[in-house]
């Protein structure tokens, strides 16, 4: 009962019961680990990636179902941590202890893909659905709108 | 060494050769950005020292690189950068050339001497470490220059440095730190130091400039290692159920019905629970849930039949029950003489329920335990490697010098991780040794919350009494708290002579002018498991004093702000940053739509700061909007001003979960919160916007990592006086506690 996806760009295969949560996939067998747990119930956004290029809890997604789909994580997002979200990131100085942010990035990464210029209201939509328990927010923010700019 | 096994290809970790399972980005990653334009190269996180070893703390190599020890473990405040940088500051390093990497457990040399141990906590790295490391940083830079003196045929006081350089300005010559570190002669004895010979402040290259914190690059790409990210070559995975109620012993366990579970290896006994291993990840977790169904539990442990709502009552009743037996806390003056001879009289009480740390990575620990048992090697994020590694040595019975212990960065820590008994460490030790092979336990999110040490509920009655002017003469503080500090130290409580300062934290008079007060311990012990949370006992018992004061100057129509400046004339420092933050947020400007404002002071171990809520309330559905936060805060010489910003930010979201949504219930001795979906946090729709004004002085410099959060439920609840003349009186307010105070 092998899977096959594409990974950040590479064809992989995973041995998994069909029934298992990716973010494990990703993680243990994987061994991607820039992708965290922070729930496994869908309410923290810690371990948010891409499937076909959308956003999408991998503590939520069975991993069966991936099965020629395209997955991207915080590791493939850009080969030198070059992405405009990772240098705003950087620049606002946002990361605390961090455990959340890959989360983030690839939530923010998600909303600049969609809404080139979202106003203050839509980052905060679009962005509640991740926890920081360090509170670095408000950078978030900053750090969202000023990606947006580059991207 | 049985630790060889656990060499990983990914890291390639050896344990003989390496302090620390990660490695950050690219090893010569470096990056070209500041805040204001600054360009300084960002020193990165190492994993070992390199070249000559001058002293405990710094090593420099022929190359250049200069290797400095990290003491305080890493859990988002910044430390790990902080103190390596003041050492480079003193000892005149090129930042771009440092290396740091976390300190061996050595408690002699890298002891936290507040603690008198390794360990991080209390906001209080910076403000202890401060002044010992420049004397280290300019010990070494002495020793440089002596040698340089000596090669050069030169007096060493013709000789000043620059970044990582000795210069003989008088014949243009030169010496790098490499240069040097090649034939230099480290004496046995570190130089002595005068304090003449540190650098002035002006002079700060570093201190005060906002470098990258080292860890930040890999933060934005996933690189860096927190514990839970670890594999080793024949790992298993670890799950735990543990007791409900401390103490309560386990009846009996079904084993078959998990042993039997694909990918389980083992069932093991516990004493506090019961430990599955299996192959996965996916089967240890699904083992896990299996558990929950397979284990009967004992019927000891003191917190059996405890209820937090009935228990709250009790409390209250307690600590307004004159004739209850108390302990004094502080005093000053005759409360009780002055109080019975007041012209008038006021009192009230505050409430604060349990609350849970929900660091954003769930415990979890990495351990590999000889299969003889004589020795281990651990991998964890913790907030005291020396606990880290007595808890694990006592699990084994071995001496803790046969415990290496590996600290990661931490997801989060907010107090959780400094606990003696590191028991989410000596989870993957027990089970390792069962296993005779590495293990990593990992909680789940349930776990964490279930097996959560808890900010403890707390009643504070306060009473005060005025002359017949409405000048206060005399203040009482009852706590009726759930103990803290024997719970989660021992030896501590010990040392510090039965004085419970994790409870009792802010319970003082907060540097106000106020004759006669009495400050008075009623010790509650339930049985539920407690643990200092950022802020402390201050967050209750600033709520109170704070909370009363603010009553106390609308009963007699005067400014909550002025009314606190004249009980602080004696302390400059206060009275700025009430004034800064008055002006900050326009205080005196009423607010349109229904909006309030709310203020409080703090005092928190020699960091002074004040801040302004500005709130606004739907009644209907008892909902409390904090709209705005301002902040005015003292910290001495700030290290990392930004860094000092950013933690303040951080103390005042933590504050808003505080206030407005977090609350842990116990029923029948046991947690009912399961996760995120009944044990609420701020998301970024609760959060203000926040501004904060870092005022420079040139004190010692002070922590910043949690003392902001204080201030919040004070504020909030100032603001909602103002709009509705009403008080809120129990933490958090949650919307049926609004409206209970409405109606
Ligand atoms: S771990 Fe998936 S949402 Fe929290
Ligand atoms: S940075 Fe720590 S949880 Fe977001």
């Amino acid at each position: 009962m092998a899977t096959k996806f594409t990974l950040n760009g590479k064809r992989v295969t995973s041995s998994a019961p069909g029934a298992t949560p990716l973010l494990w996939v990703i993680r243990e067998e994987l061994k991607l680990t820039g992708t965290k747990f922070g729930c496994g119930a869908g309410l923290c956004g810690a371990c948010m990636v891409h499937v076909n290029g959308s956003r999408a809890y991998s503590c939520q997604t069975e991993v069966g179902s991936m099965a020629g789909k395209r997955i991207t994580t915080i590791e493939g997002i850009s080969r030198n941590s070059d992405h405009p979200v990772q240098k705003a990131w950087l620049a606002e100085r946002v990361p605390q202890c961090g455990y959340c942010q890959s989360g983030q990035i690839m939530s923010a990464v998600d909303l600049l893909k969609k809404n080139k210029s979202p106003t203050r209201e839509q980052i905060v939509e679009h962005m509640s659905t991740n926890i920081c328990r360090c509170g670095t927010y408000q950078r978030i923010v900053k750090a969202v709108q000023r990606a947006a700019k580059e991207v | 060494m049985t630790s060889a096994k656990a060499k990983s290809a990914r890291t390639a970790r050896s344990p003989s050769t390496s302090r620390r399972g990660f490695m950050v980005g690219a090893g010569g990653f470096t990056l070209m950005l500041g805040l204001e334009g600054h360009t300084a190269l960002a020193a990165t996180l190492g994993k070992m020292r390199a070249g000559k070893a001058f002293s405990p703390w710094i090593s420099i190599a022929p190359d250049g690189t200069i290797t400095i020890m990290a003491a305080a473990t890493e859990m988002g405040q910044g430390s790990m950068t902080s103190l390596p940088l003041v050492i480079a500051e003193e000892l005149d390093a090129d930042w771009g050339k440092v290396r740091i990497i976390p300190a061996p457990v050595d408690d002699k040399i890298y002891l936290n001497p507040a603690y008198q141990m390794m360990y991080t906590a209390g906001s209080n790295a910076v403000r202890v470490h401060f002044p010992r490391h420049r004397i280290f940083g300019a010990q070494v830079r002495k020793v440089l220059l002596d040698n340089a003196a000596k090669k050069l045929g030169v007096p060493v006081d013709e000789l000043t440095t620059g970044p990582s350089v000795v210069i003989h300005e008088k014949s243009k010559r030169r010496l790098t730190y490499g240069q040097i570190a090649a034939f230099a002669e480290v004496p046995e004895k570190a130089p002595e130091i005068k304090p003449e010979q540190l650098k002035k402040p002006a002079d700060f290259r570093l201190i005060g400039k906002d470098v990258m914190r080292v860890e930040l690059p890999g933060k934005v790409n996933g690189s860096v290692k927190y514990s839970i990210d670890l594999q080793m070559p024949g790992m298993l995975y670890g799950v735990v159920l543990r007791e409900p109620i401390e103490g309560a012993g386990l009846d009996k366990v079904d084993e078959a019905k998990i042993a039997n579970l694909p990918g389980v290896v083992k069932v093991v006994k516990l004493p506090y629970g019961v430990g599955v291993l299996a192959n996965t990840a996916w089967e240890a977790f699904a083992a896990r849930r299996a558990l929950d169904g397979a284990v009967a539990w004992g019927k000891k442990g003191d917190a059996q039949g405890f209820d937090s709502e009935k228990g709250m009552d009790q409390f209250s009743a307690d600590a307004r029950n004159l004739s209850h037996k108390v302990s004094e806390w502080t005093k000053d003056g005759n409360f009780a003489d002055v109080f019975a001879k007041s012209a008038s009289t006021m009192e009230a009480e505050w409430r604060n329920d349990l609350a849970y740390h929900a660091q954003m990575e769930p415990l979890n620990a990495v351990a590999l335990v000889a299969p003889d048992g004589s020795s281990a090697e651990l991998w964890c994020g913790t907030q005291s490697q020396t606990t880290a590694q007595q808890a694990s040595a006592k699990a084994l019975g071995i001496d803790r010098d046969k415990v290496k212990v590996n600290d990661m960065l931490m997801g989060g820590g907010f107090g959780r991780r400094g606990h003696r008994d590191t028991e989410f460490i000596v989870d993957a030790v027990l089970l390792s040794k069962e296993a005779k092979r590495p293990v990593k336990v990992m909680w789940t999110r349930e776990d964490d919350i279930k097996n959560g040490r808890f900010r403890p509920m707390s009643v504070n009655y306060l009473r005060a009494g005025f002359d017949a002017g409405g000048k206060i003469t005399s203040w009482s503080h009852r706590v009726a708290g759930d103990r803290v500090t024997p719970y989660m130290d021992p030896v501590r409580y010990e040392q510090s002579k039965g004085r419970d300062g994790i409870l009792m934290g802010g319970a003082d008079m907060n540097g106000y002018d106020v004759p006669n007060h009495l400050t008075e311990l009623i010790y509650k012990d339930t049985g539920v498991r407690t643990s200092p949370l950022r802020g402390t006992g201050n967050i209750a018992n600033r709520f109170a004093s704070e909370g009363f004061l603010d009553e106390i100057a609308r009963k007699q129509g005067k400014d909550p702000i002025e009314v606190r400046l004249a009980l602080l004339t004696k302390l400059p420092r206060a009275q700025k940053v009430l004034e800064t933050v008055a002006k900050m947020a326009d205080w005196k400007r009423k607010r349109a739509d229904g909006r309030g404002l709310g203020v409080a002071y703090i005092d928190y171990t020699g960091t002074y700061l004040a801040g302004i809520a500005e709130v606004s309330l739907d009644r209907r559905a008892g909902a409390i909007k904090v709209h705005d936060f301002w902040c005015a805060i003292d910290v001495g010489i700030a290290v990392q001003p930004d860094n000092v910003v950013a933690q303040t930010e951080s103390s005042i979201v933590y504050g808003i979960g505080l206030a407005l949504m977090e609350t842990v219930t116990v029923k029948g001795g046991v947690v009912q919160q399961s996760n995120f979906y009944d044990y609420s946090v701020p998301r970024m729709s609760d959060v203000p916007s926040m501004h904060i004004e870092l005022i420079k002085t040139a004190n010692a410099p002070s922590g910043a990592g949690q003392m902001a959060t204080p201030l919040v439920q004070p504020a909030v609840a100032g603001a909602f006086a103002q709009i509705t003349g009403r008080y809120l009186r129990h933490a958090p307010f949650t919307p049926e506690r609004v409206k209970r105070a409405l109606a």
